[in-house]
Protein backbone atom coordinates (compact mmCIF):
# COMPACT_ATOMS: atom_id res chain seq x y z
CA UNK A 1 0.00 0.00 0.00
CA UNK A 2 1.39 3.44 -0.87
CA UNK A 3 2.21 5.64 2.13
CA UNK A 4 0.57 8.64 0.50
CA UNK A 5 -2.19 8.44 -2.08
CA UNK A 6 -3.62 11.51 -3.76
CA UNK A 7 -6.42 10.97 -6.26
CA UNK A 8 -7.92 13.70 -8.41
CA UNK A 9 -7.36 16.37 -5.76
CA UNK A 10 -9.03 19.73 -6.37
CA UNK A 11 -8.90 22.94 -4.40
CA UNK A 12 -9.98 26.45 -5.41
CA UNK A 13 -9.57 29.79 -3.70
CA UNK A 14 -12.23 32.32 -4.51
CA UNK A 15 -13.33 30.41 -7.60
CA UNK A 16 -9.77 30.16 -8.93
CA UNK A 17 -8.63 26.53 -9.14
CA UNK A 18 -5.19 26.19 -7.52
CA UNK A 19 -5.07 22.40 -7.55
CA UNK A 20 -6.98 21.03 -10.49
CA UNK A 21 -7.04 17.25 -10.50
CA UNK A 22 -3.71 16.13 -9.03
CA UNK A 23 -3.02 12.43 -8.56
CA UNK A 24 0.09 10.60 -7.36
CA UNK A 25 1.13 7.88 -4.96
CA UNK A 26 4.24 7.80 -2.79
CA UNK A 27 5.65 4.38 -1.99
CA UNK A 28 7.25 3.37 1.29
CA UNK A 29 10.92 4.36 1.57
CA UNK A 30 10.83 6.67 -1.42
CA UNK A 31 12.03 10.27 -1.75
CA UNK A 32 9.24 11.67 -3.83
CA UNK A 33 9.62 15.16 -5.26
CA UNK A 34 6.90 17.67 -6.02
CA UNK A 35 8.45 20.10 -8.43
CA UNK A 36 6.92 23.12 -10.07
CA UNK A 37 7.13 26.84 -10.66
CA UNK A 38 5.95 29.27 -7.98
CA UNK A 39 2.19 29.32 -7.65
CA UNK A 40 1.77 25.94 -9.35
CA UNK A 41 -0.19 24.48 -6.44
CA UNK A 42 2.61 22.48 -4.81
CA UNK A 43 2.14 23.81 -1.30
CA UNK A 44 -1.66 23.58 -1.42
CA UNK A 45 -1.30 19.95 -2.51
CA UNK A 46 0.96 19.00 0.38
CA UNK A 47 -1.15 21.02 2.83
CA UNK A 48 -4.05 18.75 1.89
CA UNK A 49 -1.78 15.76 2.58
CA UNK A 50 -0.88 17.25 5.99
CA UNK A 51 -4.55 17.83 6.81
CA UNK A 52 -4.07 21.59 7.03
CA UNK A 53 -6.53 22.18 4.20
CA UNK A 54 -9.78 20.49 3.32
CA UNK A 55 -9.89 19.47 -0.36
CA UNK A 56 -12.85 20.61 -2.45
CA UNK A 57 -12.87 17.25 -4.20
CA UNK A 58 -10.75 14.16 -4.58
CA UNK A 59 -9.25 11.70 -2.14
CA UNK A 60 -6.17 11.96 0.05
CA UNK A 61 -4.90 9.04 2.13
CA UNK A 62 -1.87 8.86 4.38
CA UNK A 63 -1.14 5.28 5.48
CA UNK A 64 -4.74 4.62 4.46
CA UNK A 65 -6.17 7.37 6.69
CA UNK A 66 -7.99 10.57 5.79
CA UNK A 67 -5.85 13.52 7.01
CA UNK A 68 -8.93 15.66 7.74
CA UNK A 69 -11.27 13.14 9.37
CA UNK A 70 -8.42 11.27 11.12
CA UNK A 71 -6.25 14.29 11.80
CA UNK A 72 -4.71 13.09 15.01
CA UNK A 73 -3.75 9.63 13.76
CA UNK A 74 -2.32 11.06 10.53
CA UNK A 75 -0.36 13.71 12.44
CA UNK A 76 1.13 10.95 14.58
CA UNK A 77 2.74 9.25 11.56
CA UNK A 78 3.43 12.32 9.43
CA UNK A 79 6.09 14.85 10.35
CA UNK A 80 5.84 18.21 8.66
CA UNK A 81 8.19 21.06 7.95
CA UNK A 82 6.07 23.95 6.73
CA UNK A 83 6.97 26.87 4.56
CA UNK A 84 7.02 30.13 6.49
CA UNK A 85 6.22 29.00 9.96
CA UNK A 86 7.96 30.03 13.15
CA UNK A 87 8.01 29.21 16.82
CA UNK A 88 7.46 31.37 19.86
CA UNK A 89 10.38 33.85 19.72
CA UNK A 90 11.50 33.28 23.31
CA UNK A 91 11.23 29.50 23.22
CA UNK A 92 14.66 27.82 23.38
CA UNK A 93 15.68 24.98 21.09
CA UNK A 94 15.62 22.51 23.98
CA UNK A 95 12.15 23.63 25.07
CA UNK A 96 10.85 23.39 21.51
CA UNK A 97 12.19 19.82 21.17
CA UNK A 98 10.74 18.81 24.54
CA UNK A 99 7.39 20.43 23.76
CA UNK A 100 7.02 18.83 20.35
CA UNK A 101 8.17 15.46 21.66
CA UNK A 102 5.37 15.68 24.23
CA UNK A 103 2.80 15.94 21.41
CA UNK A 104 3.42 12.39 20.21
CA UNK A 105 2.51 9.06 21.81
CA UNK A 106 5.86 7.41 20.97
CA UNK A 107 8.34 10.21 20.29
CA UNK A 108 11.92 9.72 19.20
CA UNK A 109 14.58 10.66 21.76
CA UNK A 110 15.31 14.27 20.86
CA UNK A 111 18.91 14.24 22.13
CA UNK A 112 20.46 12.08 19.38
CA UNK A 113 18.28 13.98 16.92
CA UNK A 114 19.71 17.28 18.14
CA UNK A 115 23.22 15.82 17.80
CA UNK A 116 22.60 14.62 14.27
CA UNK A 117 21.23 18.02 13.28
CA UNK A 118 24.06 19.85 14.98
CA UNK A 119 21.73 21.64 17.37
CA UNK A 120 23.53 20.77 20.59
CA UNK A 121 25.56 24.03 20.84
CA UNK A 122 22.36 26.08 20.67
CA UNK A 123 20.02 24.09 22.89
CA UNK A 124 19.61 27.08 25.21
CA UNK A 125 19.35 29.64 22.44
CA UNK A 126 15.98 31.26 21.87
CA UNK A 127 14.27 30.70 18.53
CA UNK A 128 14.42 34.39 17.58
CA UNK A 129 18.23 34.35 17.91
CA UNK A 130 18.79 31.40 15.54
CA UNK A 131 20.16 31.85 12.03
CA UNK A 132 18.11 30.78 9.00
CA UNK A 133 20.00 27.51 8.69
CA UNK A 134 19.67 26.75 12.40
CA UNK A 135 15.92 27.39 12.26
CA UNK A 136 15.63 25.02 9.30
CA UNK A 137 17.57 22.33 11.15
CA UNK A 138 15.33 22.77 14.18
CA UNK A 139 12.26 22.41 11.98
CA UNK A 140 13.68 19.21 10.51
CA UNK A 141 14.22 17.97 14.07
CA UNK A 142 10.63 18.88 15.00
CA UNK A 143 9.35 17.06 11.90
CA UNK A 144 11.25 13.94 13.02
CA UNK A 145 10.74 14.10 16.78
CA UNK A 146 7.43 12.23 16.60
CA UNK A 147 9.24 9.27 15.00
CA UNK A 148 7.10 9.52 11.83
CA UNK A 149 6.76 7.09 8.94
CA UNK A 150 6.69 9.92 6.44
CA UNK A 151 7.96 13.50 6.46
CA UNK A 152 6.79 16.33 4.25
CA UNK A 153 9.49 18.93 3.61
CA UNK A 154 8.23 22.07 1.90
CA UNK A 155 10.91 24.26 0.29
CA UNK A 156 13.33 23.19 2.96
CA UNK A 157 16.46 24.64 1.40
CA UNK A 158 15.04 27.94 0.16
CA UNK A 159 17.11 30.73 1.68
CA UNK A 160 20.04 28.50 2.63
CA UNK A 161 23.54 29.11 1.32
CA UNK A 162 24.97 26.46 -1.05
CA UNK A 163 26.98 24.75 1.68
CA UNK A 164 24.03 24.53 4.08
CA UNK A 165 21.90 23.30 1.20
CA UNK A 166 24.29 20.46 0.45
CA UNK A 167 24.43 19.52 4.13
CA UNK A 168 20.65 19.46 4.19
CA UNK A 169 20.60 17.13 1.19
CA UNK A 170 22.82 14.72 3.06
CA UNK A 171 20.39 14.92 5.98
CA UNK A 172 17.44 14.08 3.75
CA UNK A 173 19.31 11.05 2.44
CA UNK A 174 20.02 10.04 6.04
CA UNK A 175 16.34 10.39 6.91
CA UNK A 176 15.40 8.03 4.11
CA UNK A 177 18.19 5.64 5.10
CA UNK A 178 16.49 5.55 8.50
CA UNK A 179 13.39 4.11 6.82
CA UNK A 180 11.31 7.28 6.63
CA UNK A 181 9.46 8.11 3.43
CA UNK A 182 10.08 11.67 2.24
CA UNK A 183 7.76 13.96 0.29
CA UNK A 184 9.92 16.84 -0.86
CA UNK A 185 8.52 20.06 -2.30
CA UNK A 186 11.09 22.11 -4.15
CA UNK A 187 11.71 24.42 -7.02
CA UNK A 188 15.42 23.61 -7.22
CA UNK A 189 16.09 21.23 -10.12
CA UNK A 190 19.50 20.25 -8.83
CA UNK A 191 17.97 19.27 -5.52
CA UNK A 192 15.23 17.21 -7.13
CA UNK A 193 17.65 15.52 -9.53
CA UNK A 194 20.09 14.64 -6.79
CA UNK A 195 17.60 13.42 -4.15
CA UNK A 196 14.37 12.20 -5.65
CA UNK A 197 13.52 8.68 -6.77
CA UNK A 198 10.50 10.01 -8.60
CA UNK A 199 9.21 13.48 -9.33
CA UNK A 200 5.75 14.85 -10.02
CA UNK A 201 6.09 18.04 -12.04
CA UNK A 202 3.13 20.25 -11.15
CA UNK A 203 2.18 23.14 -13.35
CA UNK A 204 -0.95 25.26 -13.04
CA UNK A 205 -2.56 22.85 -10.61
CA UNK A 206 -2.02 19.73 -12.71
CA UNK A 207 0.57 16.97 -12.89
CA UNK A 208 2.49 17.78 -16.08
CA UNK A 209 4.68 14.67 -15.76
CA UNK A 210 5.50 11.98 -13.23
CA UNK A 211 8.69 10.01 -13.67
CA UNK A 212 12.21 9.38 -12.38
CA UNK A 213 14.59 12.32 -12.90
CA UNK A 214 16.30 10.39 -15.71
CA UNK A 215 12.92 9.56 -17.22
CA UNK A 216 11.88 13.21 -17.21
CA UNK A 217 15.08 14.20 -18.96
CA UNK A 218 14.69 11.43 -21.55
CA UNK A 219 11.14 12.50 -22.15
CA UNK A 220 12.04 16.06 -23.01
CA UNK A 221 12.59 16.87 -26.67
CA UNK A 222 16.28 17.30 -27.30
CA UNK A 223 17.61 15.31 -24.38
CA UNK A 224 21.16 15.42 -25.74
CA UNK A 225 22.98 18.54 -26.82
CA UNK A 226 25.96 18.53 -29.18
CA UNK A 227 27.89 21.69 -29.88
CA UNK A 228 31.07 22.38 -31.88
CA UNK A 229 32.87 24.96 -34.00
CA UNK A 230 33.30 23.47 -37.50
CA UNK A 231 36.66 24.00 -39.24
CA UNK A 232 34.79 24.80 -42.47
CA UNK A 233 31.24 26.02 -43.01
CA UNK A 234 28.63 23.27 -43.05
CA UNK A 235 25.52 23.20 -45.15
CA UNK A 236 22.67 24.26 -42.87
CA UNK A 237 20.20 22.19 -44.86
CA UNK A 238 22.26 19.04 -44.19
CA UNK A 239 22.19 19.80 -40.48
CA UNK A 240 18.49 20.53 -40.41
CA UNK A 241 17.85 17.18 -42.08
CA UNK A 242 19.53 15.24 -39.24
CA UNK A 243 17.40 12.49 -37.72
CA UNK A 244 15.48 13.24 -34.50
CA UNK A 245 16.79 16.80 -34.38
CA UNK A 246 14.91 18.93 -31.85
CA UNK A 247 16.57 22.29 -32.32
CA UNK A 248 19.49 23.83 -34.15
CA UNK A 249 21.28 27.07 -33.48
CA UNK A 250 24.10 28.73 -35.43
CA UNK A 251 25.83 31.60 -33.75
CA UNK A 252 29.31 33.11 -34.09
CA UNK A 253 30.46 30.13 -36.14
CA UNK A 254 29.35 27.70 -33.45
CA UNK A 255 26.76 25.01 -34.05
CA UNK A 256 24.50 23.83 -31.22
CA UNK A 257 22.14 20.95 -31.92
CA UNK A 258 19.82 19.10 -29.62
CA UNK A 259 18.21 15.74 -30.22
CA UNK A 260 18.93 12.16 -29.28
CA UNK A 261 21.94 9.85 -29.39
CA UNK A 262 20.95 9.11 -32.97
CA UNK A 263 21.28 12.78 -33.85
CA UNK A 264 24.78 12.76 -32.36
CA UNK A 265 25.79 9.71 -34.41
CA UNK A 266 24.45 11.30 -37.56
CA UNK A 267 26.38 14.50 -36.88
CA UNK A 268 29.61 12.56 -36.47
CA UNK A 269 28.95 10.67 -39.70
CA UNK A 270 28.21 13.93 -41.48
CA UNK A 271 31.42 15.52 -40.21
CA UNK A 272 33.47 12.50 -41.29
CA UNK A 273 31.88 12.47 -44.74
CA UNK A 274 32.46 16.19 -45.33
CA UNK A 275 35.94 16.03 -43.73
CA UNK A 276 35.14 18.88 -41.43
CA UNK A 277 36.85 18.91 -38.05
CA UNK A 278 34.73 19.76 -35.02
CA UNK A 279 36.65 22.03 -32.67
CA UNK A 280 35.68 22.20 -29.03
CA UNK A 281 33.21 19.38 -29.45
CA UNK A 282 30.88 19.00 -26.45
CA UNK A 283 28.15 16.46 -25.99
CA UNK A 284 26.02 16.93 -22.87
CA UNK A 285 22.82 15.51 -21.48
CA UNK A 286 20.07 18.02 -20.94
CA UNK A 287 19.66 18.86 -17.30
CA UNK A 288 16.43 18.49 -15.40
CA UNK A 289 16.29 22.28 -15.72
CA UNK A 290 15.80 22.03 -19.47
CA UNK A 291 13.39 19.14 -19.12
CA UNK A 292 11.40 21.12 -16.58
CA UNK A 293 11.17 24.21 -18.75
CA UNK A 294 10.19 22.00 -21.63
CA UNK A 295 7.45 20.30 -19.62
CA UNK A 296 6.02 23.43 -18.09
CA UNK A 297 6.18 25.35 -21.37
CA UNK A 298 4.50 22.55 -23.28
CA UNK A 299 1.32 23.12 -21.31
CA UNK A 300 1.40 26.87 -21.85
CA UNK B 1 -2.84 15.39 29.75
CA UNK B 2 -3.88 16.16 26.24
CA UNK B 3 -7.18 16.65 24.45
CA UNK B 4 -8.09 18.48 21.27
CA UNK B 5 -8.40 21.77 23.11
CA UNK B 6 -6.04 21.42 26.06
CA UNK B 7 -2.52 20.13 26.55
CA UNK B 8 -0.46 20.36 29.74
CA UNK B 9 2.88 20.57 27.89
CA UNK B 10 1.59 23.55 25.93
CA UNK B 11 0.31 25.18 29.12
CA UNK B 12 3.67 24.69 30.84
CA UNK B 13 5.43 26.23 27.86
CA UNK B 14 3.11 29.24 27.69
CA UNK B 15 3.49 29.82 31.41
CA UNK B 16 7.27 29.75 31.01
CA UNK B 17 7.11 32.16 28.08
CA UNK B 18 4.81 34.51 29.99
CA UNK B 19 7.45 34.77 32.69
CA UNK B 20 9.91 35.95 30.01
CA UNK B 21 7.75 38.95 29.10
CA UNK B 22 8.70 41.77 31.47
CA UNK B 23 6.13 44.10 29.86
CA UNK B 24 3.23 41.72 30.38
CA UNK B 25 4.40 40.93 33.91
CA UNK B 26 4.56 44.61 34.80
CA UNK B 27 1.25 45.73 33.29
CA UNK B 28 -0.74 42.74 34.49
CA UNK B 29 0.79 41.97 37.86
CA UNK B 30 2.54 45.08 39.16
CA UNK B 31 0.84 48.09 37.60
CA UNK B 32 -2.66 47.67 39.15
CA UNK B 33 -1.26 47.40 42.67
CA UNK B 34 1.26 50.16 41.99
CA UNK B 35 -1.58 52.44 40.92
CA UNK B 36 -3.46 51.55 44.09
CA UNK B 37 -0.37 52.31 46.17
CA UNK B 38 0.18 55.68 44.48
CA UNK B 39 -3.46 56.71 44.91
CA UNK B 40 -3.50 55.38 48.45
CA UNK B 41 -0.49 57.48 49.37
CA UNK B 42 -2.46 60.66 48.60
CA UNK B 43 -3.79 61.76 52.03
CA UNK B 44 -7.23 62.85 50.78
CA UNK B 45 -7.76 59.36 49.32
CA UNK B 46 -7.64 57.96 52.82
CA UNK B 47 -10.47 60.13 54.15
CA UNK B 48 -14.12 59.09 54.02
CA UNK B 49 -15.89 60.76 51.12
CA UNK B 50 -19.69 61.12 50.95
CA UNK B 51 -19.66 60.78 47.15
CA UNK B 52 -18.29 57.26 47.65
CA UNK B 53 -21.17 56.44 49.98
CA UNK B 54 -19.02 57.15 53.01
CA UNK B 55 -16.16 54.94 51.82
CA UNK B 56 -12.65 56.25 51.46
CA UNK B 57 -11.57 56.59 47.82
CA UNK B 58 -8.80 54.05 48.47
CA UNK B 59 -11.47 51.51 49.50
CA UNK B 60 -13.30 52.11 46.23
CA UNK B 61 -10.09 51.74 44.24
CA UNK B 62 -9.31 48.23 45.47
CA UNK B 63 -11.97 46.57 43.25
CA UNK B 64 -10.74 48.80 40.40
CA UNK B 65 -7.19 47.53 40.91
CA UNK B 66 -8.54 44.00 41.21
CA UNK B 67 -10.10 44.31 37.73
CA UNK B 68 -7.29 46.26 36.11
CA UNK B 69 -4.91 43.33 35.55
CA UNK B 70 -7.75 41.43 33.92
CA UNK B 71 -8.62 44.39 31.71
CA UNK B 72 -5.05 44.90 30.51
CA UNK B 73 -4.46 41.17 30.03
CA UNK B 74 -7.72 40.53 28.21
CA UNK B 75 -7.60 43.54 25.91
CA UNK B 76 -3.89 43.93 25.30
CA UNK B 77 -1.89 40.96 26.52
CA UNK B 78 -3.70 37.99 25.10
CA UNK B 79 -4.79 39.46 21.72
CA UNK B 80 -1.20 40.57 21.05
CA UNK B 81 0.15 37.13 21.80
CA UNK B 82 -2.50 35.26 19.82
CA UNK B 83 -2.37 37.46 16.72
CA UNK B 84 1.43 37.22 16.90
CA UNK B 85 1.18 33.42 17.00
CA UNK B 86 -1.10 33.47 14.00
CA UNK B 87 1.03 35.98 12.08
CA UNK B 88 4.20 33.97 12.63
CA UNK B 89 2.58 30.69 11.60
CA UNK B 90 3.01 29.23 15.09
CA UNK B 91 -0.64 28.15 15.16
CA UNK B 92 -0.22 26.62 11.71
CA UNK B 93 2.85 24.68 12.74
CA UNK B 94 0.94 23.27 15.67
CA UNK B 95 -1.94 22.30 13.35
CA UNK B 96 0.43 19.80 11.77
CA UNK B 97 0.92 17.94 15.08
CA UNK B 98 -1.50 15.64 16.91
CA UNK B 99 -2.17 18.57 19.25
CA UNK B 100 -4.51 21.18 17.84
CA UNK B 101 -3.67 24.90 17.95
CA UNK B 102 -6.75 25.28 20.16
CA UNK B 103 -4.42 24.02 22.90
CA UNK B 104 -2.39 27.23 22.50
CA UNK B 105 -5.54 29.32 22.73
CA UNK B 106 -6.71 27.59 25.91
CA UNK B 107 -3.22 27.75 27.44
CA UNK B 108 -3.11 31.49 26.79
CA UNK B 109 -6.51 31.88 28.45
CA UNK B 110 -5.41 29.92 31.50
CA UNK B 111 -2.15 31.88 31.80
CA UNK B 112 -3.86 35.23 31.31
CA UNK B 113 -6.76 34.38 33.63
CA UNK B 114 -4.37 33.00 36.24
CA UNK B 115 -2.20 36.11 36.09
CA UNK B 116 -5.32 38.27 36.48
CA UNK B 117 -6.29 36.35 39.62
CA UNK B 118 -2.77 36.69 41.06
CA UNK B 119 -2.89 40.40 40.27
CA UNK B 120 -6.28 40.63 42.06
CA UNK B 121 -4.94 38.86 45.15
CA UNK B 122 -1.94 41.17 45.20
CA UNK B 123 -4.17 44.25 45.06
CA UNK B 124 -6.38 42.89 47.86
CA UNK B 125 -3.35 42.06 50.01
CA UNK B 126 -1.65 45.44 49.52
CA UNK B 127 -4.97 47.22 50.11
CA UNK B 128 -5.43 45.33 53.35
CA UNK B 129 -1.85 45.58 54.63
CA UNK B 130 -0.84 49.04 53.47
CA UNK B 131 -4.11 50.99 53.52
CA UNK B 132 -6.22 49.03 55.96
CA UNK B 133 -8.90 48.30 53.35
CA UNK B 134 -11.21 45.60 54.73
CA UNK B 135 -11.17 42.31 52.87
CA UNK B 136 -14.42 41.59 51.01
CA UNK B 137 -17.18 41.08 53.56
CA UNK B 138 -18.88 38.57 51.24
CA UNK B 139 -15.80 36.61 50.05
CA UNK B 140 -17.75 33.90 48.23
CA UNK B 141 -19.74 36.45 46.25
CA UNK B 142 -16.54 38.36 45.55
CA UNK B 143 -14.80 35.25 44.27
CA UNK B 144 -17.81 34.33 42.13
CA UNK B 145 -17.93 37.80 40.58
CA UNK B 146 -14.21 37.64 39.87
CA UNK B 147 -14.41 34.15 38.42
CA UNK B 148 -17.23 35.25 36.10
CA UNK B 149 -15.35 38.39 35.09
CA UNK B 150 -12.31 36.38 33.94
CA UNK B 151 -14.03 34.46 31.09
CA UNK B 152 -15.92 37.61 30.06
CA UNK B 153 -12.65 39.54 29.69
CA UNK B 154 -10.86 36.63 28.01
CA UNK B 155 -13.66 36.07 25.50
CA UNK B 156 -13.53 39.79 24.71
CA UNK B 157 -9.80 39.34 24.12
CA UNK B 158 -10.51 36.32 21.92
CA UNK B 159 -12.90 38.39 19.80
CA UNK B 160 -10.21 41.07 19.43
CA UNK B 161 -7.74 38.37 18.35
CA UNK B 162 -10.29 37.03 15.89
CA UNK B 163 -11.01 40.43 14.36
CA UNK B 164 -7.39 41.62 14.12
CA UNK B 165 -5.47 40.25 11.18
CA UNK B 166 -2.14 41.57 12.44
CA UNK B 167 -0.54 42.35 15.79
CA UNK B 168 -0.53 46.02 14.81
CA UNK B 169 -4.30 46.02 14.37
CA UNK B 170 -4.70 44.05 17.60
CA UNK B 171 -2.58 46.64 19.39
CA UNK B 172 -4.62 49.51 17.98
CA UNK B 173 -8.03 47.97 18.71
CA UNK B 174 -6.81 46.79 22.11
CA UNK B 175 -5.68 50.27 23.12
CA UNK B 176 -8.86 51.83 21.75
CA UNK B 177 -10.97 49.37 23.75
CA UNK B 178 -8.79 49.60 26.85
CA UNK B 179 -9.81 53.16 27.77
CA UNK B 180 -13.59 52.63 27.72
CA UNK B 181 -13.05 49.31 29.52
CA UNK B 182 -10.93 50.99 32.20
CA UNK B 183 -13.53 53.73 32.46
CA UNK B 184 -16.28 51.14 33.00
CA UNK B 185 -14.14 49.35 35.57
CA UNK B 186 -13.93 52.70 37.38
CA UNK B 187 -10.29 53.65 36.91
CA UNK B 188 -11.10 57.36 36.54
CA UNK B 189 -14.22 57.41 38.62
CA UNK B 190 -15.16 54.38 40.70
CA UNK B 191 -18.68 53.23 39.81
CA UNK B 192 -19.95 54.16 43.28
CA UNK B 193 -19.14 57.80 42.50
CA UNK B 194 -20.75 57.76 39.05
CA UNK B 195 -24.11 59.48 38.53
CA UNK B 196 -26.96 57.00 38.72
CA UNK B 197 -27.78 56.88 35.01
CA UNK B 198 -24.12 56.49 34.05
CA UNK B 199 -23.65 53.74 36.61
CA UNK B 200 -26.67 51.94 35.18
CA UNK B 201 -25.34 52.16 31.60
CA UNK B 202 -21.87 51.09 32.68
CA UNK B 203 -23.51 48.17 34.49
CA UNK B 204 -24.41 46.66 31.13
CA UNK B 205 -20.76 46.43 30.08
CA UNK B 206 -18.64 43.47 31.18
CA UNK B 207 -16.18 45.50 33.24
CA UNK B 208 -18.87 47.79 34.68
CA UNK B 209 -20.96 44.80 35.75
CA UNK B 210 -17.90 43.16 37.25
CA UNK B 211 -16.97 46.34 39.16
CA UNK B 212 -20.47 46.71 40.58
CA UNK B 213 -20.67 43.04 41.57
CA UNK B 214 -17.29 43.31 43.31
CA UNK B 215 -18.34 46.49 45.15
CA UNK B 216 -21.52 44.84 46.40
CA UNK B 217 -19.61 41.79 47.63
CA UNK B 218 -16.92 44.00 49.19
CA UNK B 219 -19.64 45.78 51.15
CA UNK B 220 -21.00 42.45 52.39
CA UNK B 221 -23.98 41.95 50.08
CA UNK B 222 -24.42 39.07 47.71
CA UNK B 223 -23.69 40.55 44.24
CA UNK B 224 -26.81 41.46 42.32
CA UNK B 225 -27.79 38.60 40.02
CA UNK B 226 -28.30 41.04 37.17
CA UNK B 227 -24.58 41.93 37.22
CA UNK B 228 -23.57 38.28 37.27
CA UNK B 229 -26.04 37.57 34.45
CA UNK B 230 -24.53 40.41 32.40
CA UNK B 231 -21.09 38.79 32.80
CA UNK B 232 -22.36 35.36 31.77
CA UNK B 233 -24.30 36.89 28.87
CA UNK B 234 -21.21 38.66 27.53
CA UNK B 235 -19.13 35.51 27.90
CA UNK B 236 -21.62 33.44 25.88
CA UNK B 237 -22.03 36.10 23.22
CA UNK B 238 -18.32 36.88 22.86
CA UNK B 239 -17.25 33.24 22.91
CA UNK B 240 -19.70 32.49 20.11
CA UNK B 241 -18.42 35.48 18.13
CA UNK B 242 -14.78 34.46 18.66
CA UNK B 243 -15.51 30.87 17.64
CA UNK B 244 -17.31 32.15 14.53
CA UNK B 245 -14.59 34.58 13.39
CA UNK B 246 -11.34 33.20 14.72
CA UNK B 247 -8.93 32.10 11.98
CA UNK B 248 -6.00 29.82 12.66
CA UNK B 249 -3.97 31.38 9.85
Amino acid sequence: MPVIEVTDLRKSYGGRPVVDGVSFAVEEGEIFGVLGPNGAGKTTTVECVEGLRVPDAGRVRVTGLDPVADHRRVAEVLGAQLQQSELQPKLTVREALELYAAFYPKPADWRPLAERLDLVPMLDTRFAKLSGGQKQRLFIALALVGDPRVVVLDELTTGLDPRARRETWQLIEDIRAGGVTVLLVTHFMEEAQRLCDRIAVIDRGRVAALDTPAGLIRRSTGATVISFTPSAPLDEADLRALPELASAEFRDGRVTLSGTDETVNAVITLLARTRVTAHQLRVTDTTLDDAFLDLTEATA
Amino acid sequence: MTTDVFDTAVLRTELRLFRREPGALFWMLVFPTLLLAILGSIPSFREADPSFGGLRPVDAYVPVAVLLGLTVGGLQGMPQVLTGYRERGILRRMSATPVRPAALLSAQMVVCGGAALVSALLALAVGRLAFDVSLPAQPLGYLLALLLAVPAALSLGAVLSALSRTTKIAGAIGSAALFPAMFCAGVWLPVQAMPDLLARIVGWTPFGAAAQALNEAAAGDWPDWSHLAVLVGWTVLLTAAAARWFRWE
